[in-house]
């Protein structure tokens, strides 16, 4: 069921990457994992790009990163986000070796620097989907 | 076989560069083509090949509008900012093939009354993987993704929001003597501390401009441009580079190296040259941070030093390397780049008016677009 009322940008699912937005919305982050060589990539995507297979396994991120840079936003490139405004995305390294991009939630921006600890959480947008965030080690 | 000096630009136009405009991008287009054409002496029947930009105006439309007889050859070279000076190889390749003998390179967009960027962006097959995994996240516009690379730049190596400032404050100082600037009032250091905050590191004086305008060059045969209607500049050496992890900023292994420093060193190879050579270098300005980024991937400074290379006049019109003598995106228009190709030539004809670098023989302009793509053209004055 769609939610009319967002009115943030909605991410187009495809075949190739479902199985990443349904681990969300059960609260896991999955990443794919090559099914011959064990290379972990991100975003998702068909081939492995060490070997290029195309067989993939799904697997579960343990959700502990570090901080690697990160940006406060305080214009409003889309009128969705404007309520939002200002909010910081962080980039983080998984512990699995691929980064993630997400809002930070319960953490002070003048705090980020590089190497932080923090922890990927979860938030649900609508029905369709859930979106990363990025929390406190704790 | 080298392609070292098989090509030379032999024209270049400009529309007026404005913030607002009734007219279409690809009127624009026409007219900045029409006056490039008129100044390498040629007719609009004689362009045989044409490489569009990618927006407001196709292959088709300059047949249509210019009566061109037999077009050879037309492509485009699809890689946001870095696609001007990228469309002088694609120019020089089919050149030394023998497929065409003069090649027009327009480019024009509506940018400031057309579609704005954070909305333009989404609709680009390059951003796709963005638009699915970081846009729903509040990433939408490129000012946000290149400053996490700045962010990084200026954790690890010192660099501050006062070195992007003086790229700001240089590249207004230069526009100043440009007649066709949109904008027309000097910045102080003070003026871009105080500009508001629009991505952090970013604030809205790191920002370049949306504009609307057109500008456009033409690329001919080395052999035909001896005896055209101006002095000929020769392609040295041109390249593309891409950077690793193109499709996502966010998983690129070193943030602060974009394509370009893939595409540096086979072009000073190439061309022939040395970075002290270089006389004037008009640099892909779509953020101060972007600049200092370029200084260091071409090799001018060492990784990490490029913010004290800016510094104490190093980038002015009587620098060790003046930058950006139009004006740039920051300060004259927003052209993707093509204004910078535009201006090389002029700095290389001594056409360059109160800007001029006093004896420019050679010099470098680069392009820089999407997710870090990057073009290095060379070229000297015939």
């Amino acid at each position: 069921m769609t939610d009319s009322s967002y009115a943030k940008p909605v991410p187009d699912i495809t075949a190739d990457t479902k199985p990443y937005w349904d681990g969300l919305k059960d609260g896991r982050l999955m990443l794919q994992s090559c099914a011959d060589c064990g290379r972990i990539r991100h975003y998702p995507r068909p081939v492995c790009d060490a070997c290029w297979s195309m067989r993939i396994a799904w697997v579960a991120a343990s959700g502990r990163a570090t901080v690697h840079s990160w940006t406060v936003t305080h214009h409003p490139f889309h009128p969705g986000f404007k309520p939002d405004l200002p909010y910081a995305l962080a980039t983080v390294d998984l512990e699995e070796g691929v980064r993630l991009n997400a809002q930070i939630r319960g953490i002070d921006p003048a705090s980020l620097r590089i190497g932080l600890p923090v922890r990927v959480g979860f938030e649900k947008a609508t029905d369709d989907f859930t979106l990363p965030v990025i929390v406190p080690a704790g | 076989m080298s392609l070292r000096e098989k090509v030379a630009v032999t024209g270049v136009g400009e529309t007026e560069y404005m913030r607002g405009t009734d007219r279409t991008a690809l009127s624009l287009q026409l007219e900045a083509s029409l006056s490039a054409i008129a100044d390498a002496g040629l007719s609009p029947r004689d362009i045989d090949a044409v490489i569009p930009y990618g927006a407001g105006a196709v292959a088709e439309d300059f047949v249509t509008n210019f009566g061109i007889p037999d077009l050879r050859f037309s492509a485009t070279t699809p890689m946001g900012g870095a696609s001007a000076v990228a469309s002088i190889q694609c120019a020089m390749a089919a050149i030394a093939a023998g497929i065409c003998n003069h090649v027009l390179l327009p480019l024009g967009r509506t940018g400031f009354s057309g579609g704005r960027i954070g909305a333009r962006v989404a609709q680009m097959p390059q951003f796709r993987t963005i638009a699915e995994f970081e846009m729903p996240s509040g990433a939408i516009a490129p000012a946000q993704l290149y400053a996490a690379m700045a962010r990084r730049h200026m954790e690890l190596y010192g660099t501050t929001s006062r070195h992007l400032a003086e790229v700001a404050v240089t590249t207004r100082r230069h526009a100043l003597m440009n007649r066709n600037a949109t904008m027309t009032k000097p910045i102080t250091v003070e003026d871009h501390q105080n500009s508001r905050l629009i991505s952090e590191p970013f604030r809205l004086y790191d920002c370049s401009l949306e504009s609307d305008g057109a500008a456009a060059v033409v690329i001919s045969a080395a052999d035909r441009a001896r005896d055209m209607n101006k002095r000929p500049v020769y392609v040295m050496a041109v390249g593309e580079g891409h950077p690793d992890s193109p499709s996502a900023i966010t998983q690129r292994p070193d943030l602060t190296r974009l394509g370009v420093a893939k595409a540096a060193a086979r072009v000073f190879a190439q061309a022939g040259v040395t970075h002290a050579d270089i006389d004037v270098a008009e640099i892909y300005d779509c953020f101060t941070y972007i600049v200092i980024c370029q200084l260091e991937d071409l090799g001018f400074c060492k990784k990490g030093e490029g913010g004290p290379f800016v510094m104490d006049g190093n980038i002015g019109l009587s620098g060790r390397l003046p930058v950006n003598t139009h004006g740039g995106l920051l300060s004259q228009a927003h052209m993707a780049g093509m204004n910078h190709i535009v201006e090389l030539v002029r700095q290389l004809r001594g056409e360059a008016g109160a800007a001029q670098v006093r004896g420019a023989e050679i010099g470098l302009v680069t392009g820089y677009g999407d997710m870090g793509d990057g073009s290095l053209a060379i070229m000297r004055r015939g």
